[in-house]
């Protein structure tokens, strides 16, 4: 499918040359495929938001090309916010203006936008329209701002952190539909630090540390980086010694061990348990999960 | 609107842009920034107070001043001056003092930011966002001139396009002007301080409250170059006459040249977010 965003090379730098200034995105690649979600992970400070922003053009960058539908989004502006949806970290409105006075002063300067009834309805705050913005909920005003970031029915639509401050049950309506979304054919470029989010969202994810992607690819190619780990406990009177495996951390009778290969690892200890006649109690084998890999990632930078 | 009309918009936006007026798609985004704005505007019932009483007061200060000077070889009445620089207090109260603290709060409530994510250019939203602060400044001087022409015995207008060009040129100026103010202006609170000095070097040496003609000429030669007065003049000039060519053209040249330094100020030092 086509590029619909590529970045090569980026970096960006706040503040002067030298010692005074501070390089918060440090050479980036990365692409993302029409009809694809891409999340951005990274703790706070990895440079995620400073990313989005050149890509959004809202910044220039300092090195390197950002092309968003094959256009530079910073010098070609005007062609390029046509087609794109952008959801800030914190949005920004006027307090004194009410849900839809917002949501229409935003459709009516857009060239091709849906009904505001349509967007607030999208995003379930159509019961809410003649409300001031300032009496909305966090939770009400991340929505306001997604149904905003939608209402030019955007192909390639940014959302920076789109779930924070959100309950447990807004963050699903989000991400069925950013799912519905993708599944119209849009392009979906997301940051979070959920990371069940980006698991449940994201057809590929880049991890970011200190400006920089140390890890990408699909969920699952992510989380094969790691090893997969197997616990269990040996019945008593059996001598951890005498194990198949190596590199078990033994305690007591309780017994865990990592393995690149789960599948052989966890069967060769079976029938070893079988041949011997032992039961093992409390088995426990799993992949690594994808916080599993965030976690790794983040204990490497210290 | 369908596609194509969109994909048209955008090629009349050439011819637009090659005469320097906005395309109509340019109109419509300012006109839904500027309804919004005014919403707002109209919901600050302060601000519209302040906007409507604060040049009333000062006309009426002026007129006491006023009358305790000679204005004899003036040219001018004491009505006619009061009248003529309350013109120019609109424009400074209205649209200068009126217009910082909008920028300021927009940038650091993020709406700026946010307006920049869509499809209006910089300039719309700076234009768009004082629009309704143009509206009522340009209310204020067309009641000025009624006034004057109906209730104080000052003669109609010589030139209309003359004070026209006055004015336009003044909102361009002092609309920008308080961009480029915005951009040392940390909070809504400080603009009452940041405004002050283009606001008293205008109100005492711009002709607002007292013709330059009383002057000295050295200190109304050095009055000349501020910002403001080349508009009181060109106002006056449209309104009263008396101006020669030469004089007219340097207040035009001065005022071009403020509106010129305003806009690079604003595109060198803006800032669209509030600082990390």
């Amino acid at each position: 499918m086509d590029t619909m965003i590529d970045v090569r090379g980026l970096r960006r730098r706040y503040g002067p040359r030298g010692e005074g200034g501070f390089d918060a995105v440090r050479g980036l690649d990365f692409s993302v495929r029409g009809g694809e979600v891409f999340a951005l992970l990274g703790t706070n400070g990895a440079g995620k938001t400073s990313t989005v922003e050149v890509l959004e053009g809202l910044a220039p960058p300092t090195e390197g090309t950002v092309r968003v539908m094959g256009r530079d989004p910073y010098r070609e502006r005007a062609e390029v916010r046509r087609h794109t949806g952008v959801m800030l970290q914190e949005g920004g409105f006027p307090s004194d203006l009410t849900v839809a006075e917002t949501a229409r002063m935003w459709a009516d300067s857009l060239t091709a936008a849906r009904p505001v009834a349509e967007a607030l309805d999208l995003v379930d705050l159509g019961h809410r329209a003649t409300v001031r913005v300032k009496q909305l909920s966090g939770g009400e005003r991340r929505r306001l701002d997604l149904a905003l970031a939608l209402a030019g029915r955007p192909r390639v639509l940014f959302l920076d952190e789109p779930t924070t401050g959100l309950d447990p049950q807004a963050r699903h309506t989000t991400w069925q539909l950013v799912q519905q979304l993708r599944d119209e054919g849009a392009t979906i470029l997301l940051t979070t630090h959920y990371l069940e989010e980006a698991e449940t969202l994201a057809d590929r994810l880049a991890i970011m540390r200190a400006g920089q992607i140390v890890l990408a690819g699909t969920p699952g190619e992510v989380t094969a980086a790691l090893p997969s780990r197997i616990r269990f406990t040996l019945p008593d009177g059996v001598d951890p010694a005498v194990l198949p495996v190596g590199g078990a951390v033994v305690r007591g009778q309780e017994i865990e061990f990592e393995t690149p290969d789960l599948q052989t690892s966890l069967t060769d200890l079976l029938v070893w348990a079988r041949d011997r006649r032992l039961e093992l109690g409390g088995i426990d084998a799993r992949s690594a999960s994808l916080e599993d890999v965030f976690l790794a990632v983040a204990e490497e930078a210290r | 609107m369908s596609v194509t009309g969109a994909e048209g918009a955008t090629k009349s936006g050439g011819l637009w842009s090659v005469l320097g007026l906005p395309s109509p798609s340019a109109w419509r985004r300012m006109r839904a920034l500027a309804r919004a704005e005014l919403t707002l505007l109209l919901r600050n019932r302060t601000a519209v107070f302040v906007s409507l009483a604060m040049p009333v007061l000062m006309m009426g200060a002026t007129s006491s001043t006023v009358g305790e000077l000679d204005l004899e070889g003036t040219g001018f009445s004491a009505g006619e001056v009061v009248l003529t620089g309350g013109l120019g207090i609109v424009l400074v109260l209205v649209i200068y003092t009126g217009l910082i603290p909008t920028y300021v709060a927009r940038r650091e409530e993020r709406t700026l930011k946010r307006l920049r994510t869509g499809e209006l250019t910089d300039g719309e939203i700076l234009v768009g966002s004082a629009a309704p602060a143009a509206t009522l400044a340009l209310a204020q001087c067309v009641i000025l001139v009624a006034c004057g022409v109906l209730a104080f015995d000052v003669s109609a207008p010589r030139s209309l396009p003359l004070l026209l060009v006055g004015i336009v040129l003044g909102f361009v100026m002092l609309t920008a002007l308080a961009a480029a103010t915005a951009a040392f202006t940390k909070t809504v609170e400080s603009a009452q301080i940041t405004s002050m000095p283009l606001l008293m070097v205008s109100l005492v040496g711009s002709g607002l409250m007292v013709p330059l003609e009383v002057m000295p000429d050295a200190m109304a030669a050095v009055c000349r170059v501020f910002p403001v007065t080349s508009l009181t003049e060109l106002m006056r000039d449209g309104w009263l006459g008396g101006l020669d060519g030469t004089e007219r053209l340097r207040a035009l040249v001065v005022a071009v040249a403020w509106t010129a330094f305003a806009v690079f100020a604003v595109r060198r030092w803006f800032r669209w977010e509030p600082r990390h």
